[in-house]
């Protein structure tokens, strides 16, 4: 390491390292949510999906060799997921959250079972593009080795943006989340069009679990996730269901996540685990601060369990 | 519709429903019921709740398959298996219940409702054509405006509008002016008329308002408990010959006399405001006094801080500023206040917002007094044989219709949800009495009842404050009249001395 030469800016730097490297999880989790709660349902199972896709990641990629591979792996497992969720909730008189917890709990219990044997072997993991390549201080180079699936992530949220104002899949979709009388009386299906939605929730919360096993922390064990899909899902609340929004709360809580390890690496390791809380105390902030008994949320899907 | 088939002419065609008959279950909701609906003719469909209206129209649009019963289009006999078919056809409805999605814009519900929707829109030439379209047509509304933003009379001709757009030439219309001012109403009902003389388009309207048929409907067809009950050419026809028809053999309950006058202050409201859900201010510092004896009726159109004014009445929302007083205390809506001033209230959607659905007809009609003897002893035993045989009498004096006492109040019907919560509300002293839609959705005789049942508590000296979107209500029952525009009281007069034209004025703020 270059001694102490950059000092304290080794804090912001990992920040803004940990806001890259951490977000991506969240991004693609609130991403998926924010497709899956705009059509009208909550899918609180999002936990379990990371998990699951954290798994079949890892598990495909050690036995094929191709990380990529184990990306789609775990995309088509959260779409399958996805489906058993919105088939669940398609039955009469079936609360959305409910399953979603049940799903949650599903999903990793299955995972931590069919996970077993990976924890020992290693797998191939997913390249990662060098952006520090102008600077010769380690740790501006390692803060900016950004992955493939960031890039993605980042890319996909104007473009989910745009797709909500323009396309015909979009507008359905608002229209099954705003007002479910209005799609029906359309002619259309809205168990299909939340079905739908609620599958591409979960391939791209699969591809989010994907990278926690195939990037960072880059290995499979039964602590991975942590509870980052359900603060995902708490993320796309106070995002507004935005998902330019979602984009920047996922950096802000990647950062934040990262602030603990952080100032331990310049020696404040007092209050370390309160650091380390920190996405915690900012989703509790966050949420004091946006919430009022007296009004509902803006821009809060009106056909949504917890808004109705 | 068989694909391939060609498609009926352009201009207005006329659609026939021959004996139709509907089950669901063990009930009969239509019987060998027929309508004929002539092309380019404007036609009204008459009938109480539950006459089998809706379920005749949702037939002919394929939401539900008649048990028996054609449906003839153009002079052809058609399948409708589902609303798409209809649309295939040319049949469009307009909603009692908006259909457009509020937080999107005008033009968003336009295009989205059409079927070919493209997968990506050109929004740019989308709007120049939408804009093509509306010069064409006779009315205007705001189409980069959210639909949440814009009032319900824009709110009707957006969903006519929708339709039109969609070249439908049959058009359905359920209770279109409902939410409208009068002079809205007819306005539309104006427009669509002149469309339907040109052979562009045929109507039928379903509706319970006399006069817009006399006005504007060339024919009816009445239907009572799902039968046919008569139909005939509007100029041949009174209201009255059609009101009798509509009802059958039906005793109403006769309304008391107005009698005594208006006494002390009673209810009063200084520079009250509050917000709405969303944050916004809904009740802009309103000031009212409702005198013992006396019934104050609020008019407006629906979505101008009435809700939220009764809300505040009912303890159900906190005002932001301002005072309330009753005989002269000041009033927060608290359990203790609301007994010692035997404040009672008639809050609209009486099954959301005064019951407990899953409850039983016995412990809601307790509600007030539950904890009190003769209901428990002591504050917190409860004697179930005093609820149930207070409820047995209530039952019985306020005719409501339930198979026992113990049966949950989410069982029965709107009108009788509605005489059980009056039976609570209006069964002992009253001295304050709220009102809000107290009709709403009911039956003649239901109407009746509560009509009766409040102008006597008014008779029997309690200050009455009835808050309704229909106008026709308001100027049977009050004795003064105050309109509600945008949160605030823009205009107060006497009932007997004030002017249709005026009043409708104010409700669409000019």
């Amino acid at each position: 390491m270059a001694d102490g030469s950059i000092g304290l800016w080794t804090v912001p730097l990992a920040v803004l390292g940990g806001a890259i490297r951490v977000s991506t999880p969240f991004l693609f989790v609130s991403l998926g949510e924010c497709i899956t709660e705009r059509s009208g349902r909550i899918n609180l199972g999002l936990e379990g999906t990371l998990v699951m896709g954290a798994m079949s990641a890892y598990g495909i990629s050690y036995v094929t060799g191709s990380p990529w591979l184990g990306v789609l792996a775990a995309g088509i497992t959260g779409a399958l997921l996805g489906a058993l969720h919105a088939g669940i909730c398609s039955l009469p008189r079936v609360n959305d959250v409910a399953v979603g917890i049940a799903l949650m709990l599903f999903g990793t219990g299955l995972a931590f079972y069919l996970g077993k044997p990976l924890i020992e072997p290693t797998a191939p993991r997913l390249p990662a593009i060098d952006f520090g390549w102008w600077s010769d201080i380690p740790q501006v180079r390692a803060a900016l080795r950004v992955n493939v699936l960031f890039l993605i992530g980042v890319a996909l949220a104007p473009i989910l943006y745009w797709a909500f104002r323009t396309t015909r899949w979009g507008l359905l979709i608002r229209t099954a989340g705003e007002s479910s009388d209005a799609a029906r009386a359309m002619g259309h299906s809205v168990l299909l069009i939340r079905l739908r939605a609620t599958m591409v929730g979960g391939f791209l919360a699969g591809i989010g679990g994907s990278f926690l096993s195939l990037f960072y922390p880059g290995s499979w064990n039964e602590g991975l996730s942590s509870g980052q899909g359900i603060t995902a899902v708490a993320l796309v609340i106070f995002a507004r269901w935005d998902p330019l929004l979602c984009l920047w709360a996922s950096l802000a809580f990647g950062g934040a996540a990262a602030l603990g390890p952080a100032l331990q690496s310049v020696g404040v390791t007092s209050g370390y685990h309160l650091f380390n809380a920190a996405p915690y105390i900012l989703t509790l902030a966050i949420m004091i601060i946006t919430c009022s008994p007296k009004r509902t949320l803006t821009g809060a899907p009106a056909e949504l369990s917890i808004t109705r | 519709m068989i694909i391939g088939e060609t498609p009926p002419p352009s201009g207005a065609f006329g659609v026939d429903a021959i004996a139709m008959t509907m089950r669901f279950g063990d009930f009969l909701a239509l019987d060998n019921v027929e309508l004929k609906v002539r092309p380019g003719s404007f036609h009204a469909l008459l009938g109480e709740n539950g006459a089998g209206k809706s379920t005749l129209v949702k037939c002919m649009m394929g939401y539900y398959h008649a048990t028996e019963g054609d449906i003839i289009v153009g002079g052809r006999e058609q399948a409708i298996a589902n609303p798409k078919d209809a649309h295939a056809l040319g049949l469009g409805m307009v909603y009692q219940h908006f259909t457009l999605v509020p937080a999107m814009t005008v033009a968003e519900n336009l295009v989205l409702a059409r079927d070919d929707v493209p997968a990506v829109v050109n929004w740019p030439k989308e709007m120049k054509e939408l804009e093509a379209f509306l010069a064409r047509m006779p009315f205007k509304v705001p189409l980069s405006a959210k639909v949440s933003d814009i009032s319900a009379g824009e709110r009707q001709k957006c969903e006519i509008l929708k339709q039109l757009y969609l070249k439908r030439r049959f058009l359905i219309l359920d209770e279109p002016t409902s939410v409208l001012t009068p002079a809205e109403a007819d306005e539309v009902l104006g427009m669509l008329r002149d469309m339907v003389v040109k052979g562009e388009l045929t109507i039928l309207m379903i509706t319970h308002k006399f006069r817009e048929v006399m006005a504007f409907a060339d024919e009816v067809t009445i239907l009572r408990r799902g039968k046919l009950a008569g139909a005939g050419k509007v100029a041949e026809l009174t209201p009255d010959a059609m009101a009798r028809t509509m009802i059958g053999a039906e005793e109403l309950t006769v309304q008391p006399p107005r009698t005594g006058e208006a006494a002390q202050a009673r209810l009063e409201l200084e520079k009250v405001r509050a917000i709405d859900d969303a944050g916004a201010i809904a009740v802009h510092d309103v000031s009212l006094t409702v005198r013992a004896g006396e019934i104050v009726g609020i008019a407006g159109v629906s979505g101008n801080g009435q809700r939220q004014l009764v809300e505040v009445l009912a303890g159900q929302r906190e005002a932001e500023s301002g005072e309330v007083r009753v005989a002269g205390d000041p009033y927060r809506a608290s359990r203790e206040e609301m007994r010692r001033h035997r404040m009672s209230l008639l809050p609209e959607e009486p099954l959301k917002n005064a019951c407990v659905g899953g409850m039983s007809v016995a412990d809601n009609i307790a509600f007030r007094e539950f904890d009190r003897a003769p209901f428990a002893s002591g504050g917190w035993w409860l004697n179930r044989s005093a609820f149930r045989s207070d409820a047995r009498k209530k039952i019985g004096q306020y005719k409501i219709k339930t198979r026992t006492p113990d049966t949950p109040i989410s069982a029965l019907s709107g009108g009788n949800v509605q005489r059980a919560v009056l039976a609570r509300e209006l069964g002992g002293d009253v001295e304050v009495l709220i009102a809000a839609n107290p009709c709403f959705g009911l039956d003649f005789a239901a109407v009746a009842q509560i009509h009766a049942e409040i102008m006597a508590a008014r008779n029997r000296g309690a200050a009455v404050l009835l808050v309704s979107e229909d106008l026709d209500e308001l100027l049977e029952l009050s004795d003064r009249l105050v309109v509600m525009f945008h949160g605030e009281f823009v205009y107060e007069a006497r009932t007997s001395e004030a002017d249709l034209t005026v009043v409708g004025r104010h409700m669409a703020g000019h």
